[in-house]
């Protein structure tokens, strides 16, 4: 049971840095891959419906450590406590820009928000966890600049799949430059870690970059998604034995009461869930058109 | 000044401003999915500008909500680690049920009614705004629950210093969370009824359009029906506190000494005899037990330290709730009998719900300095104390950097929002257009 729900909350995780990964990118690029308010407008279109349901898989995995593992939820975000602060002014100002852009007169706030607020989590996120499996500044800063540049270049190729015109051009043109930089940083931060997973993320990184060269944007995209998600799974991996240095999965862990409960709770609702919203994307899955207002 | 305090303050703080937000969030989605039904039942253009209105108002608002809503979910682990540790087996398990049947519900159908209103079917994207609404109130009854279990714990043991939950059904229907869920949601509800009454009177000071007294004759029905259940289960929620917290309604009421036929004191001095016995056990002879004789008692059974709540705020924040909510709702009833039968509404009752906004809000913020205030000096009544709560390796330095961060960007973001909803309610509703061909997306509700 104990890791069963290891394995439900890296799951969660995974498909948190998986989805939000993609908006973050967006967020980051959407001012430089974009000419005038319309083409801003359609960039951010791609990720308006779905950024905050991403979102919400963080708020689950926080929500599933809390009450499968309390004292790895405790120990994680009081050790880390100011990275964490900033991921929250992150996640606050960001989720403000997107909401409130497109109801004021000048945006210029709101997307200063969405790119600060997009990079501070899409780093951090990645120097946390570096830094609880390696406990080293270096480590945490590659982990880092590895995170902060994988959500670029996964953010990239998402816009080049879901704009057409000018955008779509551009957003391909970054992603191979963001591939240039993901790329390094992904040896340096993934054969630390040396297993199977952590070597398909890196080559599925390389393919992903090849795709895109080749206008396979479809397949760019899975490469990357399955890149981060490999690369996820790696780190969790890791974690197995010891979430926190110096706790086991086993010491951290709720009862066998509460962890039943937990499990048929996930059982019913985890599948609507995906169902619902999958089928989001499935509604919005056309490109975004320029369109003039 | 140590780490314990300031982490307190940061709770406070964060919290009290979290729900500002939600209330709105909470009543008002409710309200706008009422508007689309009516428009799609009647077909009458004025609905859909009332939708479209206040579903903009509401968007701008509920933003906020999801925001400072990150926060508390981090909050519990980042300041209060021994806390977490201790409840977490029980007190996590409505936190993760609210993000997996509430969150995830609100968030993807708000995105797919924001983005759907030419991409999906209208039946459809009518669901999608009610499952929205649904969503936002699940997640209340989740997280009620779950504060429920610090003031009344049930369903559990405590094995190895640590919270074991033995019974999620107790958990759930824990009677504290049965009278607290339709309390605090009515009052959300009292809330956005003073809301849309605000912004409804506002532009009936201006204007003769017949939508703007319909919009407000929806809000003060809403308005008074909320009422009504928060004074029912206030009531109950009296006799409950007497049972459970004791301590909390003694520092309530200013009661010092076990007292038979207590009576209610409706400021220092001035009391009516026997009136506390009546609302806390419906007996106007029954003893009700003092601030002061509890402390004894208590010390008996704990051991020696302080265990009465700070008095002072506790004693007017219980007054403060019930005149501003009594007033806020007797406004509805009265405005409810000036527009019988297609009166129109006067307009110096327009101005006073203008005035009135700020009541429902400060009422329902004082209910929680009575609500949590009163629970000190416990986060879970009985078994761990605040000060035993907060996480030993965070330091004072970064308690206080982090609690000025959040105050000073909460208070940025509370002067945007209201700059930006009250440019909003003056522009007004945009006019539809009576179903052209192209239409697209109002540009004011996408990015």
């Amino acid at each position: 049971m104990v890791n069963l729900w290891f394995v439900i909350i890296a799951f969660l995780w995974t498909g948190y840095f998986v989805l939000e990964g993609f908006d973050f990118g967006v967020g980051l690029l959407a001012p430089f891959v974009s000419r005038g308010p319309e083409q801003h407008r359609q960039s951010l279109e791609t990720i308006g419906p779905v950024w905050d349901g991403n979102e919400v898989w963080l708020i689950t995995a926080v929500g599933a450590m809390f009450a499968a593992f309390p004292a790895w939820y405790a120990g994680m975000f009081s050790a880390f406590y100011l990275p964490v602060v900033l991921i929250l002014v992150g996640l606050i100002v960001r989720g403000v820009g997107l909401e409130w852009r497109g109801k004021v007169t000048n945006p210029v706030w709101c997307d200063l928000g969405i790119v600060v607020g997009s990079a501070l989590p899409a780093f951090l996120w990645g120097a946390v966890f570096a830094d609880v499996l390696f406990d080293s500044t270096l480590a945490a800063l590659v982990g880092g600049l590895f995170t902060l540049a994988t959500c670029v270049l996964h953010g990239a190729v998402f816009l080049s799949l879901k704009t057409d015109g000018p955008v779509r051009r551009r957003a391909r043109a970054a992603a191979l430059a963001a591939s240039a930089v993901v790329l390094p940083l992904a040896v340096a931060a993934l054969s630390s870690l040396g297993s199977i997973p952590a070597l398909i993320s890196m080559a599925a990184l390389a393919a992903g970059a090849a795709l895109t060269y080749r206008r396979r944007e479809g397949w760019a995209f899975t490469a990357t998604a399955g890149a981060i998600a490999l690369a996820s799974v790696a780190v969790f991996a890791e974690l197995r034995g010891a979430p926190l240095p110096g706790i086991t999965l086993t010491d951290a862990a709720s009862g066998p009461y509460t962890l039943t409960m937990l499990s048929w709770i996930g059982l019913i609702t985890l599948p609507f869930v995906l169902v619902y919203q999958g089928w989001t994307y499935w509604v919005f899955r056309k490109r975004v058109a320029l369109t003039a207002h | 000044m140590d780490a314990l305090d300031l982490a307190r303050w940061q709770f406070g703080v964060t919290t009290v401003y979290h729900f500002l937000f939600v209330p709105l969030t909470i009543g008002l989605g409710v309200f706008v999915a009422g508007l689309q039904t009516a428009w799609h039942r009647t077909g009458k253009e004025h609905y859909l500008r009332l939708t479209k209105f206040f579903g903009k108002l509401f968007l701008i608002n509920f933003a906020m909500g999801v925001v400072t809503g990150i926060v508390q979910e981090f909050q519990f682990g980042m300041n209060w680690s021994e806390y977490s540790t201790f409840v977490g087996d029980v007190f996590g398990a409505p936190l993760a049920m609210e993000a997996l049947l509430a969150f995830f519900m609100e968030s993807t159908f708000l995105g797919l009614w924001i983005f759907g209103w030419e991409r999906l079917p209208k039946k459809v994207h009518l669901a999608c705004i009610w499952a929205a609404a649904i969503g936002s109130n699940l997640s209340a009854y989740f997280i009620l629950a779950a504060n429920a279990w610090m003031k009344h714990p049930v369903g559990y043991e405590v094995v190895d210093g640590r919270a074991r939950m033995t019974d999620l059904w107790a958990v759930l229907t824990n009677p504290t969370a049965i009278a607290q869920v339709p309390h605090v949601v009515a009052a959300a509800f009292i809330v956005a009824g003073g809301f849309v009454l605000a912004v409804s009177g506002y532009w009936l000071l201006r204007t003769k359009a017949p939508m703007w007294r319909s919009a407000a004759r929806a809000a003060l029905v809403m308005t008074a029906l909320a009422g009504a259940v928060v004074a029912g289960t206030g009531d109950t929620s009296a006799r409950l506190l007497y049972e459970q917290q004791p301590m909390k309604l003694a520092a309530a009421e200013g009661l010092q000494r076990d007292t038979a036929g207590a009576p209610f004191s409706i400021a220092p001095g001035i009391e009516i005899p026997g009136l506390l016995s009546l609302l806390a056990t419906h007996d106007p002879t029954a003893t009700v037990q003092g601030t002061e004789d509890l402390q004894a008692k208590l010390e008996q059974q704990f051991g020696p330290g302080d265990y009465r709540p700070d008095q002072t705020i506790v004693f007017w924040s219980f007054r403060v709730m019930i005149v501003f909510g009594l007033t806020a709702v007797a406004l509805s009833v009265l405005g409810l009998w000036l527009t019988r039968r297609r009166r129109e509404l006067p307009p110096w009752l327009a101005r006073i719900m203008v005035l009135a906004l700020p009541l429902p809000f400060l009422a329902m913020i004082s209910g929680w300095l009575l609500s949590e205030i009163g629970r000190q000096p416990w986060t879970v009544t009985g078994e761990l104390l605040t000060a035993a709560s907060v996480s030993p390796g965070v330091s004072l330095t970064e308690v206080a950097i982090s609690l000025t961060i959040f105050t000073l960007l909460y208070g940025g973001l509370a002067v945007a929002e209201a700059v930006l909803l009250t440019r909003h309610v003056r522009k007004g509703p945009e006019q539809t257009e009576p179903a052209p061909a192209t239409e697209r997306l109002q540009p004011s509700l996408m990015y």
